[in-house]
């Protein structure tokens, strides 16, 4: 604009536009029209969460910890398929498997590493028994090397802990299905 | 009528057929594929599973492709509406009864069914009824069984007919109602009857021992040469984290088809016995030590330093290529011909006559177009299960099979001859079928006292015709004149002079001059050496030998024992005979964990890589052998792989001919030194070399037992008889 000549403005359009300007600079405009966001923020319903104590609601999908389940008769579910470990993008999954003394096909091995794991699920959805669950539990950490492994035991004192909540979010979802 | 050739059309294809093919023959080699189930091309047609309907114009319904021969002009459509629908309603009549435990299944993720349910079967069953159970049959510990996956398909029904020769596994019950079983409860006992587990389509007859130990899209398959005969059949192994899980055939039509032996199939279990040596030990003062590698082999190269020229080597026939060859050069430098690999053969006078690359004389098909053959002391079906089965189709298609032998073995085919002698008569009886070929005896076997030159060997004049050595015979004390008698029958008939060879590499192992009259490629040793019974070193080398289950009985091993004052054994185990009888012990690999080269019964040499990860630290032999001489310094010894030891190896084996028949001199003395018993020509089916030996699922099985009865009878009998 400022190659247009000022004899070219059209009549009074200079003067009314520095006069505004001077009333807002004056009046403190610019600060006033912000401080009216921080206003109504004042007045809006807060969303922040006072994290830990209190938390975020959870889908029943969410997909946090891995477990794996019983039958409600205390016989592990899983049966060595190994659709999960086949399924697995991130290659988390490692299971060796036997036949047990009884003949029933049986995992000697199932480990998860943490660290690999991106949490997509898709091994809940391979598991044909729904013996492989990722929980609602996001809270977890670890001291040692190595503990980032979630072995076959550890993995079923999760579903055994957890397996009231774990039914019940199955339950939910299954009509979904 | 073959030179005739039909045209017809096939999806709008022109393709060309010679008359009686069966459509899908036809398909099958223009790569057009028709799903299938009960077809398979090495067994009858049965069409009994419906899968393969296809359209034929002209035809008033769906005909089945496996079954419906070519006609001139047929136009066909396999992929048209009407030939999918009927494939699609087969497909679902099989599902109907087929249980769904796909995720528990080890035939998941290879089966038939499951594939072609992809493709043609329906996402929700339209069946609300029960579904059918069966009970599981027990056919031992080599094949799992889950009858209720069972889609009758009738392939292992054909096998055990048309290829094994028992019927072991027949149809019971019609419709509803059929299932497949033993008729009365046994078990499968053939040695052949693992291929059932490669012919199901589905997962009702399974590998026992690999139960549910893997899936099989994760395992890596890997090629390798079967060790235990000397067939050389090809196989895949399929490893899973670097750990051999099962073998299956590799399909070679020259070697072994599409089969595979059970002793070549479920022998890798021996690969991970409890007994793997997993690490260089040296027995110090009567105690065992672990030791490093460089100690132990500096151990064994100051040993051998030590002896100079004192030293011996007892080496496994089914040793590679490589480590034989570079074993012989070691020799040659410490300047020893004190080595030997016909570990249990007894008779050497006449050794100079051996072939230089022992042969069966023909390439291994050609068995099959055998006119006529003569076993003399062969137990064919245990020596070398894929070649009595060859034997077998030629005998269907015509052949007179001969048997010398001392116990009457089923053959599984009518035998045209028989006779069935003690071995201390074999001489005679063979010496009997000369004269009547109208041959004559030299004067030392004349006397013989009880030729009878009853019986006739015509069938041996119908070109081709072969005459058969086996490992009984080649065992025999009078080998030599056996050897003779077989050479002059065969140039009386015209018959190839063969030899069934001990272990899985024989010619490859006396090539490279694992022997003490001759050097590599079959050159004579300028000074003989001692051999397997008369060598009595300083340092003696076991190589993959067990000091006991591997040598004949005839050998002195007191004598040996005594004699030697370092024995270094390389040797994959640490049985219990090898920790008396060694001083050292030196982790090798077995056939998975090396590469190596066999070379097998017909002349071909087979290399193979590794295809597992070693146990413990075993390492592969020729690389122990390697450094240690280095070690010894022998010159040129510093090979960078297996292929360049081979290849020097052969390179000294090129003007080896495969001749069995030398100018035999006749025997001078008639009969042998000693009188012999059958049990000690014999090696039991699963008893033939340490890996073997190991296999757990094998030593389980009927066939395992190191007596076969001469006679069975119930106890009910033994107590009636004891009792009277």
């Amino acid at each position: 604009m400022w190659h247009v000549a000022v004899e070219d403005w059209p009549l009074g359009y200079g003067l009314m536009r520095r006069l505004i300007q001077l009333l807002k600079t004056f009046t403190l405009w610019e600060l006033l029209k912000g401080l009216q966001l921080t206003l109504r923020a004042f007045f809006r319903r807060k969303v922040t969460v006072q994290y830990p104590e209190e938390k975020t609601p959870q889908s029943a999908r969410f997909r946090g910890l891995h477990a794996l389940r019983r039958y409600p008769n205390g016989e592990e579910r899983c049966i060595a398929c190994k659709l999960c470990e086949a399924v697995c993008p991130a290659l988390a999954i490692t299971i060796e498997s036997e036949a047990r003394d009884d003949g029933t096909r049986r995992t000697t091995r199932y480990d998860i590493d943490l660290f690999k794991c991106v949490y997509c699920g898709f091994c809940e959805e391979a598991c044909p028994v729904d013996a492989v669950v990722e929980t609602r539990i996001f809270e977890y950490h670890m001291e040692e090397h190595g503990e980032s492994i979630m072995t076959k035991e550890k993995l079923l004192a999760v579903g055994d802990k957890h397996e009231a909540t774990i039914a019940a979010d199955k339950a939910e979802d299954a009509k979904y299905r | 009528m073959t030179d005739k050739r039909i045209n017809l059309e096939v999806n709008g294809e022109a393709l060309e057929a010679s008359p009686g093919q069966m459509l899908i023959e036809v398909t099958d080699k223009a790569n057009i594929y028709i799903p299938r189930f009960c077809y398979h091309d090495k067994l009858s047609i049965a069409a009994n599973c419906r899968m393969c309907l296809v359209e034929v114009e002209g035809a008033n319904k769906p005909v089945p492709a496996c079954a419906t021969p070519v006609a001139p002009d047929m136009k066909v459509h396999t992929r048209s509406p009407y030939a999918i629908a009927a494939q699609k309603a087969t497909m679902e009549f099989l599902l109907i009864n087929h249980p769904l435990d796909c995720p528990i299944c080890d035939q998941g993720g290879e089966c038939e069914l499951q594939d072609l349910a992809m493709g043609y079967g329906r996402d929700v069953s339209r069946f609300s009824e029960g579904k059918r159970s069966v009970k599981d049959e027990n056919l031992g510990p080599l094949v799992s069984t889950d009858m209720t996956r069972c889609i009758h398909c009738t392939r292992c029904v054909r096998f055990g007919e048309e290829i094994a020769g028992i019927q072991e596994l027949g149809t019971m019950g019609r419709g509803e109602h059929m299932r497949i079983s033993t008729y009365v409860a046994k078990t499968v006992d053939h040695e052949l009857s693992g291929n059932i587990i490669d012919l199901c389509p589905v997962g009702a007859l399974n590998n026992k021992p690999y139960r549910f130990a893997a899936r099989a899209w994760e395992m890596e398959q890997r090629e390798s040469i079967a060790p235990h005969d000397c067939v050389g059949s090809n196989i895949y192994a399929h490893v899973l984290r670097g750990v051999v899980k099962r073998v299956v055939p590799r399909p070679n039509e020259a070697v072994n088809e599409t089969w595979l032996s059970d002793r070549d199939r479920f022998s890798y279990e021996g690969i991970y016995s409890e007994d793997r040596l997993k690490v260089p030990m040296v027995k110090e003062n009567g105690v065992w030590q672990e030791r490093s590698w460089e100690d132990a082999l500096e151990h064994v190269a100051l040993k051998l330093r030590q002896s100079g020229s004192d030293i011996g080597a007892l080496v496994s026939p089914s040793s590679t290529c490589e480590e034989a060859w570079i074993i012989n050069r070691l020799f040659e430098h410490a300047g020893s011909a004190d080595l030997d690999s016909r570990l249990r053969r007894t008779d050497f006078h006449d050794q100079n006559n051996d072939p230089v690359y022992p042969s069966l004389g023909i390439p291994i098909a050609e068995l099959e177009q055998q006119q006529g053959v003569l076993l003399v002391g062969s137990d064919l079906r245990r020596e070398a299960p894929i070649l009595a089965h060859r034997l077998r189709k030629a005998a269907l298609k015509g052949c007179s099979v001969g048997v010398l032998n001392a116990v009457d073995h089923p053959y599984l085919f009518t035998v045209a001859d028989t006779h069935i002698v003690e071995p201390d008569e074999w001489c005679a009886t063979l010496a009997g079928l000369v004269v009547a070929a109208g041959g004559e005896l030299p004067p030392a076997l004349a006397s013989m006292s009880n030729v009878s030159s009853s019986g006739s060997v015509d069938y041996l004049k119908h070109a081709p015709s072969l005459i058969l050595l086996g490992q009984m015979a080649q065992r025999h004390p009078a080998f030599g004149t056996l050897r003779y008698l077989a050479a002059v029958l065969a140039q009386l008939t015209g018959a190839t002079l063969g030899y069934v060879t001990d272990g899985a590499n024989t010619a490859g192992v006396s090539l490279a001059g694992v022997l003490p009259h001759r050097s590599a490629g079959g050159k004579p040793r300028p000074e003989v050496g001692h051999n397997v019974l008369s060598m009595r070193p300083k340092t003696l080398l076991l190589v993959n030998v067990e000091s006991v289950t591997d040598l004949s009985d005839q050998i002195d091993r007191n004598a040996i024992r005594q004699a030697a004052e370092t024995v270094v054994a390389f040797t994959p185990y640490a049985p219990d005979t090898l920790l008396d009888d060694a001083d050292v012990l030196l982790p090798i690999g077995t056939w998975a964990e090396t590469s190596g080269t066999f070379v097998n019964v017909a002349g071909l040499w087979q290399s193979f890589t590794g295809v597992s990860n070693p146990v413990g630290a075993a390492r592969p032999a020729w690389k122990v052998l390697r450094v240690l001489a280095n070690l010894l310094k022998v010159p040129d010894s510093d090979y960078e792989s297996s292929a360049a030891v081979l290849a020097e190896m052969r390179g000294h084996c090129e003007s080896a001919l495969m001749n069995n028949m030398p100018e035999f001199v006749a025997p001078e003395s008639s009969l042998a030194e000693r009188s012999t018993e059958i049990s000690e020509l014999e090696v039991s089916l699963y008893q033939g070399d340490n890996i073997v030996r190991r296999a757990t699922a094998l030593q389980k099985t009927q066939q395992a037992s190191h007596e076969r009865p001469a006679a069975l009878v119930s106890s009910s009998t033994v107590e009636a008889l004891n009792g009277g």
